[in-house]
């Protein structure tokens, strides 16, 4: 019996020689236990070298795989072509970003975006080693634990039309990452925060289309990060007009 | 404007849409459906229903009722115009939709004052 | 070399079913103020008189008021349910460690909505 095989078209972008991007066809055996990312490394290996794109761990720990596939950004470790077969198989570089060769994006924003939002703990008042580790009750750890599982995949930017928009938007996963360590009991840095995130171009641009949640593949909920954020930040201002000595 | 009162309009979004959801659908079926269908003839005869719109506990909800969600959907009009690419004029846009929610809610008090 | 930069198009929420979901979801705050424009209408010719008023009751009862508020009815209940649906990201109650399950938080509230809806429709009738 002949091997059957699995059609994929791939995004093309080779700066160098393409003034547009196109699609190339390519014919690769299909398994049933083979995800997107094992065809498209059978294409690197065997039918043309030339293809580039982002891979690791091919497990979806690393985040390094997120692609469009037949328009839905996914992670190609984690997709397998037996959802697709017979049909054709769509591969694109992630929406809303620049592509900076075939199936490579340029992620600066997205790396300048995250260290926007300062995610990492702030003390009020930095202890000295000596003075023993900052203890958290497994409560307050519940707290904030699911909104930092991100892997940083940027699925949630590729799903967003608010950030295809708008790329001033700073995106669901800065503003799940800064609501990660807003709720962590160790942390008081939420006012250094808030001037990132409570303007325009933060917590307020978005509208709640709510995609950023439905293809996470950490189960993160950036779009409830954004709502409580919104929920707690208007809170603020409704204290700082009742109580307009109070301090935050 | 728009900038610095966000947590403003967005508390009004969100309590208009409350309202929108947990309130409106019904009165849409009695005052808009039933009663044009000549359903519910003795409740919407006139004295029984000027009596009832009337009180001041009904004025009053009457004006949570129309008047919140009109903000709901200067919030929800403003950002859908700005999501179909309407960039350039963001402030214009903002400063209608909110403005045009606030001569509703407005006009919805000149009418319940005229009871 | 230079990256290559893909514009979104304002079409963009014909792209798939959650986008277009979305965009009616925002829409159905159209009709609903509409109607709301209309109840307001009613309070006016009520405080205009009983002919007005009649007049008025008269104007809703044609087709295209009908359809307009059959129209407004299903948005309006659209809207309810992904209102609802979308409270418990909102609203997070915790017990302890555990989060309160989402659809417990929207359960309630859906029950919340029939009661209300009941109380409604019975204080409008039956006073």
């Amino acid at each position: 019996m002949p091997q059957p095989t699995i059609t994929l078209n791939i995004f093309r972008y080779r700066p160098e020689q393409d003034q547009e991007p196109g699609f190339q066809t390519y014919e690769v055996p299909y398994r049933t236990d083979w995800v997107v990312l094992d065809a498209i490394n059978y294409i690197k290996d065997t039918l043309d070298g030339s293809l580039s794109y982002r891979w690791s761990c091919r497990m979806g720990i690393c985040g390094s795989c997120g692609m469009m596939i037949n328009g839905v950004p996914k992670l190609s470790c984690a997709t397998f072509l037996k959802e697709y077969y017979p049909a054709p198989v769509r591969v694109e570089p992630l929406a809303n970003f620049p592509v900076e060769r075939d199936l490579v994006i340029v992620l600066d924003d997205f790396m300048q975006k995250l260290t926007s939002i300062k995610p990492w703990i702030i003390p009020k008042e930095a202890k000295p080693l000596s003075a023993g580790e900052y203890r958290q009750t497994p409560a307050e750890l519940a707290r904030y634990k699911q909104f930092s599982m991100c892997i940083n995949c940027m699925l949630c930017y590729a799903a967003c039309p608010v950030y295809g928009l708008e790329p001033r938007f700073l995106g669901p996963a800065a503003i799940a990452l800064a609501q990660r360590y807003n709720l962590d009991s160790r942390d008081q840095g939420r006012s250094e925060r808030q001037e990132v995130l409570a303007t325009e171009e933060g917590i307020w641009d978005c509208t709640l289309v709510g995609e950023c949640t439905t293809v996470c593949p950490a189960h993160v909920d950036p779009a409830g990060a954004i709502q409580q954020a919104k929920l707690a930040t208007a809170l603020d201002w409704v204290k700082g007009v009742l109580i307009p000595w109070g301090k935050r | 404007m728009a900038g610095s009162r966000e947590p403003l309009w967005w508390l009004l979004f969100a309590a208009g849409g409350t309202v929108a959801a947990f309130l409106v659908p019904i009165h849409i079926a009695l005052s808009g459906i039933a009663a044009p269908a000549g359903l519910l003839q003795e409740t919407f005869a006139y004295d029984r229903m000027r009596a009832l719109v009337s009180h001041p506990v009904s004025r009053f909800y009457l004006f949570v009722l129309i008047a919140l969600p009109l903000f709901h959907w200067a919030h929800r009009f403003r950002f859908t115009l700005v999501d179909l690419g309407v960039h350039s004029a963001r402030r214009l846009i903002a400063v209608l939709c909110y403005g045009t929610a606030v001569a509703g809610a407005l006009a919805t008090v000149a009418v319940l004052l005229t009871l | 070399m230079s990256a290559y930069r893909r514009a979104m198009p304002s079409t963009w929420w014909l792209r798939n079913r959650a986008y277009f979901l979305f965009m009616v979801r925002e829409l159905t705050s159209v009709p609903i103020a509409v109607y709301l424009i209309l109840l307001l209408l009613m309070v006016r010719k009520l405080a205009a008189g009983q002919e007005a008023y009649e007049a008025y009751l008269r104007f809703l009862a044609t087709p295209g008021m009908v359809a307009f508020h059959l129209l407004a009815l299903a948005a309006a209940l659209f809207h309810a349910v992904t209102w609802i649906n979308i409270t418990p990201k909102v609203l997070v109650v915790r017990v302890g460690e555990n989060r309160v399950p989402p659809a417990l938080v929207a359960g309630a509230n859906y029950a919340a909505w029939i009661v209300v809806s009941i109380l409604i429709a019975w204080i409008v009738v039956r006073s």
